[in-house]
């Protein structure tokens, strides 16, 4: 009888909406905490991550354009996409080495995690923002805006609560992201690619790097047309002298251990405008 | 002096009117001949022994001599804003910071006079502008910040909030005493301390607002004063016990501040370089555009990092804009700064006056066209007439890299997707300027310049509520308004 034999998961890039695999041609493996290999995973080149940044780039601005409310509810459907596939998720985290009390838990708070997010889409604005009463006649306001294009290290523990955590405060606003996920947590990080691919996010909005962070990091903080890192998710080993090309381009930095909802990781990715119009007759 | 010439040509002596210049007194102004370092609320010599000159850029003539602050003052600096910050600072109430910076506020409307004629011997900018603009901003940001002092968790609901403790704060000589203002204000009003570096080119002011602080009893070290140059600065940059640094100054400077911050996780924020555009629509109420224009780019000699120097003019109204802005050009008074009629004062350095030259010389080089009025320049101090460049190309320098000067550069455009386009295309993005009639373009292209300050059928306008800072190379981080604080708080959210 046929059809026994498990067919496996190929884990490859997620760039601009589609699976290719790595140019290099290069894989590294993932292997449960047996020491038995679980996939091949492309081990991302510094020529992935270009290709990522210009579909990052030339997604931005039409999904920073979309209203408020139709980016949250993108987000929102991203939301049920997760939620249909808990079980995949938990079986997913279990193979790493998560045991199946944490792995359920580590998966809700994820979705939910999602939702939290995703319902500030129409509401963080009004919160950061301002009507300034400039002593003068004018009109004053200050809102926020996306910073652009924000690259992400994905933090590596928890896997999939810790990507979530910094992807979705980054793409609410309308930020477009590379994200970089290295080790286990990179088949975490494929599979949300795959339900971002189902999902109604515009293709380049997310853009998923599995490889070596300590490969990749130098063409990240030097890349000039990233406007922000994120790099709370940088292995305790990284020399930080390599931050400095962060300077290059006066890219906006953000290292905040933080590991529950915040409006602070919404407005690390954002810039303030303020206008001015005189009022008169 | 300018000739005054109207529109027709003609010229008040036509008239038979002659010019008479209105010279603001020197009299309230009381110069030392040496000025110390302020630390620990006291007045201080250098470990050192090291000073330099601070002359008047309207005549070289030298005004006084001020201390340079070597690596070992600052580390004494540094020191006492520590302590203070543990002794006295941390532990006070809100509500007895703002009533030290509502003092700090009065005293400064009180001194007006004095701090503004100083302003100007010292910088060079004219009187009209230190007296209306630069004072009375200094002493509004003063008072805006000592009403959060008490009320900072209004703004921010929910957080844990906390000073960063000592801060480190180098300002630029464009504006000496209201950037001091903008950094000193919201950092202290937040229960920071301070060490605080003014230009070397304009150190006197920071200096008499030290004099004040000590007349208004701030405890001492919550706000030290250190003067000297670049090697100065460095010294605050690395002191491993500064807990924040907020620059204001070159995008160059900057990222060299950057550099070393990013690598120890420093929080850093950055008020740096612009190239604004200034775009001026067919439909616009021309009258106010062409002062508008004016403003934007001969303000202050232009040395204003939000200065308008990229006028992108639609094209249907060229030729007939810029012929009203030259003739309006040609009306303005460029000279003695303490002349109460001066639009144009001196420039700030001969350093910035050989990068303003060179560059305009490498403007002309590219093929750029050249205007400029016909006034005569003092013989004397450091000057540049307003000069615009016509024909300019987006790859020229002059429509690239930020003059700092009285140098206006002009391109046109058709639509308002060429005219975005352009405005996009730099690496800065501070201010931007849009002049239309038509409300739903103004908010169309609002919503997509790549600019932290968009002024819409005005310029250059100012208010401590108002929120002033950059997207891209122009830096990160706010000063003023309710989301200036976050540069002054953990946990606030922003960049900090």
């Amino acid at each position: 009888m046929t059809g026994k034999i498990p067919i496996a998961k190929t884990y490859k890039l997620f760039i601009d909406g589609a699976f290719p695999r790595s140019e290099s041609g290069r894989t590294f493996s993932v292997n449960n905490p047996e020491g038995e290999l679980i996939a091949n995973v492309s081990q991302a080149s510094r020529k992935d991550f270009r290709e990522a940044v210009r579909a990052a780039r030339a997604a931005q601005l039409s999904w920073a354009s979309r209203t408020a409310y139709n980016r949250g509810q993108i987000l929102y459907r991203v939301a049920e996409m997760l939620e249909s596939r808990k079980i995949e998720f938990v079986e997913l985290l279990k193979s790493i080495g998560v045991n199946s009390r944490s792995a359920t838990r580590e998966v809700e708070d994820s979705i939910q995690r999602w939702v939290w997010y995703a319902g500030w889409s129409d509401k963080y604005s009004q919160v950061l923002g301002s009507v300034n009463p400039v002593s003068g006649p004018y009109f004053n306001f200050t809102v926020p805006e996306p910073t652009g294009v924000v690259g992400i290290i994905a933090p590596t523990e928890p896997s999939m609560l810790g990507l979530i955590s910094r992807l979705v405060p980054a793409i609410v606003s309308g930020n477009t992201v590379v994200v970089v996920s290295e080790g286990q947590s990179s088949l975490t990080s494929v599979t949300i690619g795959e339900v971002l691919a189902t999902s109604d996010v515009p293709a380049g909005v997310v853009n998923i790097l599995t490889g070596d962070q300590k490969d990749l990091l130098p063409w990240m903080v030097g890349h000039l047309d990233l406007n922000a890192v994120d790099i709370s998710g940088i292995s305790p080993e990284t020399d930080l002298t390599l931050l400095e090309e962060t300077a290059s381009n006066v890219k906006r930095v953000v290292s905040r251990q933080v590991n529950e909802e915040s409006l602070e990781l919404i407005s690390d990715f954002l810039e303030m405008k303020t206008v001015w119009h005189p009022i008169g007759r | 002096m300018g000739n005054s010439n109207f529109k027709d040509g003609s010229s008040l002596e036509d008239f038979g009117i002659e010019y008479a210049p209105a010279i603001e007194s020197t009299s309230l102004v009381n110069i030392k001949d040496k000025y110390g370092l302020f630390i620990d609320g006291n007045f201080v010599d250098s470990s050192s022994g090291k000073s330099f000159k601070t002359l008047d850029p309207s005549t070289e003539k030298p005004l006084s001599v001020v201390t340079e602050a070597s690596s070992d003052d600052v580390d004494r600096a540094v020191r006492s804003a520590g302590v203070s910050y543990e002794k006295y600072w941390k532990k006070m109430p809100g509500a007895d910071r703002a009533r030290y910076l509502f003092r700090i506020a009065r005293h400064l409307q009180e001194r007006a006079r004095e701090f503004a004629v100083l302003e100007t011997l010292d910088g060079g900018k004219p009187i009209k502008e230190s007296r209306d603009v630069d004072l009375p901003l200094a002493a509004a940001h003063f008072f805006y910040h000592a009403g959060w002092a008490d009320k900072l968790e209004y703004a921010f609901p929910q957080r844990k909030l906390e000073p960063h403790g000592v801060i480190g704060q180098i300002i630029p000589w464009n504006f000496p005493l209201l950037m001091a203002a903008w950094k000193l204000a919201p950092a202290l009003a937040c229960g920071n301390t301070v060490v605080l570096k003014p230009a070397e080119t304009t150190p006197l002011t920071a200096l008499l607002l030290a004099e004040v602080i000590r007349d208004v009893d701030l405890p001492p070290g919550v706000v030290n004063i250190v003067t000297g140059a670049g090697e100065t600065g460095s010294a605050i940059v690395e002191h491993p016990e500064v807990d924040k640094l907020a620059f204001t100054g070159s995008t160059e400077v900057g990222k060299l501040i950057h550099r070393s911050a990013v690598k120890r996780n420093l929080p850093l924020t950055l008020e740096l370089g612009g190239k604004a555009p200034h775009i001026i629509f067919e439909d616009a109420a021309l009258d106010q555009a062409i002062e508008g224009v004016i403003n934007g780019i001969f303000f202050n000699q232009g040395h204003v990092c939000c200065a308008g120097s990229r006028l992108l003019v639609q094209e249907s109204i060229a030729d007939y804009f810029i012929d009203r802005l030259q003739k309006r050009i040609e009306l303005l008074r460029v000279g003695n700064p303490l002349d109460k009629n001066t639009d144009i004062g001196a420039i700030n350095s001969l350093a910035q006056l050989e990068r303003i030259d060179q560059l305009v010389k490498a403007g002309i080089d590219e093929g750029a066209e050249v205007f400029k009025p016909s006034c005569s320049l003092p013989e004397n101090g450091y000057w540049y007439p307003p000069t615009v460049l016509t024909g300019v190309q987006q790859s020229h320098r002059v429509a690239r890299e930020e003059i700092f000067g009285p140098v206006l550069v002009v391109q046109t455009f058709r639509t308002p997707e060429e005219a975005l386009e352009k405005a996009n295309n730099t690496p800065y993005g501070l201010s931007a300027g849009i002049w239309t009639e038509k409300g739903s373009l103004i908010h169309w292209m609002a919503e997509r310049l790549r600019a932290g300050v968009i002024w819409a059928n005005t310029f250059n306008k100012f208010d401590p509520t108002s929120p002033f800072g950059g997207y891209k190379e122009s830096g990160f981080g706010r000063e003023g308004g309710m989301q200036g604080l976050t540069a002054y708080l953990k946990n606030s959210g922003g960049h900090s």
